[in-house]
C-alpha cells in the first residue's frame, strides 16, 4: 500500500509529510512531525487531548484523517506561546495550579483559547460547557476554570 | 484501506459504487474513525465527500434550506437564520458531542451511521424533511424518516450517499423544539429525545402538529396520536397529559445501562409534552 503525500499547514509552516490512509492527523502530528503536545487519550473523541484547530475549527485530531489535512491549517498547542511568553490560558494554569499529572494539558489550553478567540466575556457555565469534551482525572476542574476565567479577565484588560 | 477525495457528487457516487470491496463514506469523521480504530468496519475505500461544494454549504431559497450532509453541527448553529427559522432542527444537531465534536459531526453522519439515539433525527422527521441521495443510478428525494432502518443500518444501495437535507419552506406561525435526557449533564447519548413541530392558526390554537420520539425504539418514531391531541388547543394541560399518554404507549424501549425501558417510556411523555409546549410558545412568540 502507498503512502499519501500531503501538503499543509502546521503552525504557520509549510509541511509535507508521508501517511498511511488510516493514520491520524494526532498520530501524524506526534510520529511523523515530532509534534508531541497533543496527547492520546482515548481515541475516540472523547477526551480532548488531542485537540487541535483545523481551518481555525477546535477539533479532536484523533477524529481526523491525516490525508484530510492536505491544503487545510492545522494549529496546535504548540503555536500557542510566542517563544518563551507564554499565553494568558498557559499563565494562569501555572498560577492556579491547574494541573497535576499535565496529560490533560495541551487539550486544555488548546480548548480554552480558542473559546477565548471566539468569546472573551464567557461565563462559568459557558466556560464549562465550552470544555465539557476535556477530561481530566485529577484536578476536579475548579481550579481549570478558574483559570480560564481568569486569563479572560486578565486579556480584557482588568485587574485580577 | 485506499483514501480518495471525490471534487464532484457524481465521482463520489462513481468511487463508492466502483468498489468491490466495502466502500465507506467520510464527512466529519466522528463515527468513521472511531468504528476504524475498534475494527468495527473495515472499509477497502474511504471516499471523502467535504470537498463538494453541495455537501458543505447551507443555502436558502424561498425559504426552504438545503443544508450539505458534511456541514457541521457548529456551522448550522452559527447560521443566523437556520438557527431562528428552525430552532428545534439545529438544537438537535448542536446537541451532538462535545465542542470538539461539533466542529466536525454531521446530520448526514448522524443520520446513515442510524444510531436509534441520533439526537439529529427526530427533529428533521418532524419537519418532514428529506435527503438527497446520489447514486451510480442518478439522484433521488428520499423522506429523512426512510434512511435509517434499524440501529446502525440504513436503506441506501450500493454507491448510494446523501449529499444533502433539506427543510421544506417554514410553515407561517410554526416552531419546533427538541429535548433529549441523558445520565449525565453533558457529553453522553440519550435515553430519550422528542421533537416537536406545531403549526398554528391565525386564532393561535394548534391546527397541525407532529411529535417525533428517538432512543425508544430501532428508529426514530413519530407518535401521529401525540400530534393529533394537540390539533384544535393551545397547549392546555389536558392537551399536553393526552401527548404524554400517546408517547409513553409508543415507546418501545430498551433497558441498558443508561436507563430501564420503564423510566425510558415515563420520560418520553415528560420529554414529549415539554417539547410541545416550547415548540408552541415559540410558534406563538412568547420564547
Amino acid at each position: 500500500m502507498s503512502k499519501i503525500h500531503v501538503s499543509t499547514t502546521v503552525n504557520g509552516d509549510p509541511v509535507e509529510f508521508l501517511c498511511e490512509p488510516q493514520q491520524t492527523l494526532l498520530d501524524v502530528l506526534r510520529d511523523e512531525l515530532q509534534l508531541t503536545g497533543s496527547k492520546e487519550g482515548c481515541a475516540s473523541g472523547d477526551c480532548g487531548a488531542c485537540s487541535i484547530e483545523l481551518d481555525g475549527r477546535l477539533v479532536c485530531s484523533c477524529l481526523v484523517l491525516g490525508a484530510e489535512a492536505e491544503g487545510r491549517d492545522v494549529e496546535t498547542v504548540e503555536s500557542i506561546a510566542v517563544g518563551d511568553t507564554l499565553h494568558p490560558v498557559q499563565a494562569k494554569i501555572l498560577e492556579h495550579g491547574a494541573l497535576q499529572c499535565g496529560y490533560c494539558t495541551p487539550g486544555f489550553v488548546v480548548a480554552a483559547k480558542a473559546l477565548l478567540d471566539r468569546n472573551p466575556d464567557p461565563t462559568e457555565t459557558e466556560v464549562r460547557y465550552w470544555l465539557a469534551g476535556n477530561l481530566c482525572r485529577c484536578t476536579g476542574y475548579d481550579k481549570i476554570v478558574g483559570a480560564v476565567l481568569d486569563a479572560a479577565s486578565e486579556m480584557r484588560g482588568e485587574t485580577s | 484501506m485506499r483514501f480518495e477525495v471525490a471534487d464532484t457528487l457524481e465521482g463520489a457516487a462513481s468511487l463508492l459504487a466502483g468498489e468491490q470491496g466495502v466502500a465507506h463514506v467520510l464527512a466529519g469523521g466522528t463515527d468513521l474513525l472511531v468504528q476504524l480504530r475498534a475494527g468495527m468496519v473495515k472499509p477497502d475505500l474511504v471516499v471523502d465527500i467535504k470537498h463538494i461544494e453541495a455537501t458543505r454549504t447551507i443555502s436558502e431559497s424561498d425559504g426552504a434550506y438545503t443544508i450539505g450532509a458534511a456541514v457541521a453541527g457548529a456551522e448550522m448553529g452559527e447560521h443566523r437564520t437556520l438557527a431562528s427559522d428552525w430552532p428545534g432542527v439545529t438544537e438537535g444537531a448542536e446537541l451532538i458531542g462535545s465542542t470538539q465534536v461539533q466542529g466536525r459531526a454531521s446530520m448526514g453522519g448522524n443520520l446513515c451511521n442510524a444510531s436509534p439515539a441520533a439526537d439529529s433525527v427526530p427533529a428533521l422527521i418532524a419537519a418532514g424533511a428529506t435527503c438527497t441521495v446520489v447514486g451510480p443510478g442518478g439522484t433521488r428525494d428520499v423522506a429523512v424518516a426512510d434512511i435509517p432502518t434499524g440501529p446502525g443500518s440504513n436503506s441506501l444501495g450500493q454507491g448510494e450517499f446523501v449529499a444533502t437535507i433539506n427543510l421544506p419552506k417554514k410553515a407561517a406561525n410554526s416552531s419546533d423544539a427538541y429535548l433529549r435526557m441523558i445520565p449525565r449533564t453533558e457529553m453522553d447519548i440519550a435515553i430519550v429525545g422528542a421533537a416537536a413541530n406545531v403549526t398554528l392558526g391565525d386564532d393561535g390554537t394548534i391546527m397541525a402538529a407532529k411529535i417525533v420520539l428517538g432512543a425508544v425504539a430501532p428508529t426514530a418514531i413519530e407518535v401521529p396520536e401525540a400530534g393529533a391531541a394537540l390539533v384544535g388547543t393551545k397547549a392546555d394541560d389536558d392537551a399536553l397529559a393526552a401527548v404524554a399518554a400517546a408517547c409513553e404507549a409508543a415507546a418501545k424501549p430498551i433497558s441498558d445501562k443508561r436507563g430501564s425501558a420503564d423510566y425510558r417510556k415515563k420520560v418520553s411523555g415528560v420529554l414529549a409534552k415539554r417539547a410541545a409546549k416550547i415548540a408552541f410558545d415559540r410558534a406563538s412568540g412568547n420564547a
